[in-house]
């Protein structure tokens, strides 16, 4: 996993609360069995019409979109499905972090496995970020936990501290559990 | 010692190591794997050379993507039909058991662990599927993780994972006729918001909670994640242990004593502390019906769908408007009387031998609408053997509703059963997401009881008229 560092961007707006990952990546898209090639079929539905075309309206499908590492939703990202499909599209697509006033435990825990970051902001910066003009860009800083608007305040957010360490230092989760091995035959040792 | 909640008393014997900073190293007693979520997970063990630790705390089935049309033919669909072909090649690579399409134990993975007496009380639950709080039915923590999580578990029998909050759930009072235990739950999801129960675990207690047969807290814990909880927990008493003796995989002889005993230790004790709390008056309640796109947006059958301007946040009134017209539906009308063109009985939340019952009981003796195409489809084989041993297929078939194999089916519509764009669909079934049933398809959540009376009808009905 490469280390997560600060970055600034442009962000993609969806004011809709309760975004599922149906609605992040359709089933009929889990019949893969790679993580690949996932980035042209999130938010399927909403972008495409039923012959495929792309909806002009619908914001992914907009030149501003084009770059954009941050998402902007509504509150409780990522509900339903566990699919982990949803930040496997979101990141193909392009995105790095996701601004909400809440997120969906599996998909937050997902998000986090797979360098996508959660941000929760309070309900007075979600609203007074929906209303910043098109070009405004935001200033992620994971090591800092803060989200910086364009007047230069900085936003603090929350983040599960050793989530962090592991997006900054590119740690993975599986060789940080398996260095736990002793412990694992020991516990199964007691407990049989 | 400290008052325990059953939710501590699990995760407390669970905890493998706790190192300052880290989440806690937490031992999963059973991984269930299915076809949609696992193949990845496979590949990343391969790709590290790992093998699976705990073949024989592992059950695979193949369910979400399974024809529930004849077996024995083969899977029309190449890229369904490959994806539970590496299923199988992975539970072989790595000497896994596997119930695949023709297996006699296939069925959706939520129904076999329980009705194998796979899943028992006080054990650590998992599955790359948000269902899996199901299994808290019986006094399991059974949580849904991701594909990740899956190559963890697999390789290691561990998650990291925090501490959840706990969240009591209080349902006092006796169903009236018609009420059932999906009404219950899609009451406490409208009342407390699809997000209400983010970061929390349920307990669900009370008097009406103890009247429920198994299957019927299947229903209840199943949509727990309907409300955000990642896992929701019923105590275990003697209706579980009912349900559980004598079952293929449940402890016997001396080992059923001592785990009864064990078992006995699980419920919270007086005093325990939890995060939050909601109530339901169960005796008020009416048969319920979702009108919208989140299984938050349920009302009572006889209730109007809300007015969206009454909504103060303007995010949240758009998020109602945009649902309303994906569904096509008008504020402040009724829901009684709206036609319907599909139903579905079946999924993880109401496609057990107690479901098929009372859609029986409204189906025996009448036709379903010739508007109205009717699936029947059972959780698993043994559900299906124990309908037909009833009878209760012949029931089906006679009033004209299609009585098929085992699978998700229609829940999620990845096996070709589906919805085609505008229809309408009375389903009982967890999730009336936009496109859940097949692009463009519009969703009722309900009981097996108001479903089957729309399939009569034709109409969203008052199944309390039929009884």
């Amino acid at each position: 996993m490469k280390p997560f560092t600060r970055f600034e961007s442009r962000f993609v707006r969806l004011p809709i609360d309760n975004i599922d990952t149906d609605q992040i990546i359709p089933a009929r898209f889990l019949k893969t069995i790679s993580k690949e090639g996932l980035g042209d079929q999130l938010f399927y539905d909403w972008r495409y019409d039923a012959s495929g075309a792309p909806r002009p309206d619908f914001v992914l499908n907009q030149p501003d979109a084009k770059g954009a590492e941050i998402l902007l939703t509504g509150d409780n990202f990522g509900c339903g499905s566990s699919r982990e499909h949803a930040p496997w599209a979101l990141t193909q697509f392009g995105f790095r972090a996701v601004v909400s006033t809440s997120f969906a435990d599996i998909f937050r825990q997902n998000a986090l496995k797979n360098s996508l970051l959660p941000i929760i902001v309070p309900p007075d910066v979600h609203a007074e970020l929906f209303r910043l003009p098109a070009e405004a860009k935001l200033v992620v800083d994971l090591a800092a936990q803060t989200l910086t608007l364009p007047d230069g305040r900085a936003i603090e957010f929350p983040v599960d501290p050793f989530a962090k360490h592991c997006l900054l230092n590119g740690v993975d989760e599986l060789g940080y559990i398996l260095q736990h091995e002793a412990a694992i035959t020991e516990y199964e040792q007691r407990r049989a | 010692m400290k008052p325990r909640t059953i939710i501590e008393k699990i995760w407390d014997e669970h905890v493998v190591v706790e190192n300052p900073g880290a989440p806690a190293l937490l031992y999963i007693d059973l991984h269930l794997i299915h076809e949609v979520t696992s193949p990845q997970a496979f590949e990343g063990l391969r790709r590290r050379g790992l093998k699976v630790r705990r073949p024989d705390r592992t059950l695979a089935t193949a369910d979400h993507n399974v024809p529930t049309t004849d077996r024995s033919l083969p899977i029309v669909n190449q890229i369904s039909a490959r994806q539970i072909a590496q299923l199988e090649a992975n539970c072989r690579e790595f000497g896994l058991t596997c119930y695949s399409v023709h297996s006699p134990h296939q069925g959706i993975v939520h129904v076999i662990g329980p009705e194998l007496g796979r899943t028992q009380p006080g054990m650590t639950v998992v599955c790359g599927d948000s269902h899996t709080a199901t299994h808290g039915a019986l006094g399991a923590l059974a949580f849904g993780i991701g594909t990740s999580e899956v190559e963890h578990v697999l390789a290691t029998q561990c998650l990291l994972q925090r501490k959840p909050k706990t969240f009591r759930v209080e349902i006092n009072g006796t169903l009236r006729p018609g009420v059932t235990a999906k009404d219950v739950i899609l009451a406490l999801i409208a009342k407390i918001g699809t997000g209400g129960a983010t970061g929390h675990v349920f307990e669900y207690c009370g008097s009406t909670i103890r009247a429920l047969s198994m299957e019927e807290r299947m229903t209840i814990t199943n949509m727990s994640i309907e409300a955000g909880a990642r896992a929701g927990l019923i105590a275990p008493d003697d209706v579980t242990f009912q349900y559980l003796y004598g079952r293929p995989c449940a402890p016997q002889g001396i080992e059923w004593d001592r785990a009864i005993a064990r078992w006995k230790q699980l419920p919270s004790d007086d005093g325990a502390h939890y995060d939050k709390h909601a109530e339901i008056d169960a005796g008020s309640l009416e048969p319920m019906i979702t009108y919208g796109t989140s299984p938050g947006m349920g009302i009572p059958i006889t209730g109007v769908i809300p007015e969206p301007e009454s909504i103060a946040d303007p995010i949240e009134r758009e998020s109602v408007r945009k649902a309303l017209a994906y569904m096509n539906l008008e504020p402040g009308k009724p829901l009684l009387g709206h036609p319907v063109d599909v139903v579905f009985v079946g999924s993880c939340t109401n496609g057990r031998l107690a479901d098929f019952r009372a859609a029986a009981s409204i189906l025996k003796g009448r036709k379903v609408n010739p508007r109205v195409r009717a699936l029947m489809v059972p959780g698993s084989y043994e559900v299906k053997r124990q309908a037909e041993a009833e009878g209760l297929h012949e029931i089906f078939r006679a009033a004209g509703a299609e009585w098929r194999e085992p699978g998700c089916s229609m829940c999620l519509a990845m096996n070709g059963d589906q919805l085609e764009p505008g229809q309408y669909a009375v389903s009982t079934s967890n999730r009336n997401f936009e496109g859940r049933q097949g692009p463009g398809g519009r969703t009722f959540l309900a009981s097996p009881l108001t479903a089957a009376a729309a399939a009569v009808t034709g109409v969203i009905t008052d199944v309390r008229t039929m009884l």
